[in-house]
């Protein structure tokens, strides 16, 4: 009696809360309601016998996704009104399509029946004596170890991914870099120079390239009569 | 729900676990249709559908007496976790580069 109770009041919370993330007009009230919706869906694992899978949500869930959402949510400099504009164009729509999933859904709910077999087809039956947790790591890690070691792969692929798009290469700081300067050369690095006698290096700030070096030689060697001096060699 | 499966006895019939889910997963999808414009809500409403998909399969695991169900909840509850860990990503370095997330803009690739 007081499960019956508990189950009605944790999914009443439960749904209406999940329409309150679909509806709430402020993106942090949908993220806050949807952190509701996850501890109540806990509530109802938990009445369930899956307090392991209750626990999980909790954790990762509430811990790490939803307070992601609320990160991303005040992170960004969003205009929400504008993104509610047009809000009404979209609800008979989507009212029909929900009405119609959920008549398929409960049509469904309400014509099937189990397998006569379905206790003899069962993967992994549930051992008697045992705590949910353990029940779950026997068959977790050992039937199930390579779906286990799948997941760990996806949730690195997904680490690197997030971390590769979001990452922003900006020099902020003067930092040495070892190849770079390993891989100069002498030439690139020191340009000699045949400055003319009494030319002054006035002229030359910028290290000349080798054709205006060239030039410059070669007006001073011929320009005796300027008074600039002795010319080049 | 299931006489002589060797199961939990659950205190709640299996068909209340089921309806709550169905009920679920049509806001889910509700939200995806009245929200168009806002791609985090989007993804919020992706979450729920991925609830309410779990609880199908806890409800069917703690009846059934198979913890088959759970491993997979578990394994849904990863995905679903990698899923938003991306995708807010995504929405991160989008609006970096466009100054807006509206899923409107969003045809760079002309497709």
């Amino acid at each position: 009696m007081i499960a019956t109770i508990y189950f009605y009041i944790v999914s009443a919370v439960l749904l209406i809360s999940a329409a309150a993330v679909v509806s709430s007009r402020n993106p942090v009230h949908s993220v806050l309601f949807l952190i509701l919706a996850f501890f109540n869906a806990a509530g109802l694992f938990v009445l369930a016998g899956a307090e392991f899978l209750a626990m999980i949500l909790l954790i990762v869930y509430v811990g790490a996704v939803a307070v992601l959402f609320l990160f991303v949510v005040m992170m960004l400099d969003i205009d929400f009104a504008e993104l509610r504009s047009r809000f009404q164009r979209y609800l008979p729509i989507g009212a029909t399509i929900g009405a119609v999933l959920l008549i398929e859904l409960v049509t469904i709910v309400g014509g099937w029946t189990l397998a006569p077999n379905s206790a003899a087809l069962r993967l992994s039956p549930t051992p008697a004596a045992l705590s949910n947790t353990d029940a779950l790591g026997r068959v977790l890690y050992t039937d199930y170890i390579f779906l286990f070691q799948a997941a760990g792969l996806i949730l690195f692929v997904a680490m690197i991914g997030a971390i590769v798009l979001t990452l922003r290469d900006r020099r902020t700081s003067l930092h040495q870099d070892v190849g770079v300067q390993h891989a100069r050369s002498k030439t690139e690095t020191i340009a000699m120079m045949h400055v003319g006698l009494g030319l002054g290096t006035r002229d030359i700030t910028v290290p000349p390239s080798p054709a205006e070096l060239a030039e410059l030689e070669h007006a001073s060697g011929d320009g005796h009569g300027h008074g600039a001096g002795h010319g080049g060699h | 729900m299931a006489p002589g499966m060797g199961g939990t006895e659950m205190a709640v019939g299996l068909t209340h676990y089921l309806v709550v889910a169905a009920i679920l997963l049509v806001l889910g999808v509700f939200g995806i249709f009245l929200n168009r414009k806002n791609v985090i809500i989007i993804l919020m409403s992706i979450e729920l559908i991925l609830l309410a998909v779990n609880i199908n399969l806890v409800a069917f695991s703690a009846a059934l007496g198979d913890m088959a169900g759970q491993v997979f909840a578990l394994f849904v509850l990863t995905v679903a976790a990698a899923e938003a860990a991306i995708g807010l990503a995504i929405v991160v370095i989008y609006f970096r580069n466009r100054g807006s997330i509206q899923v409107e803009d969003v045809n760079l690739m002309k497709g």
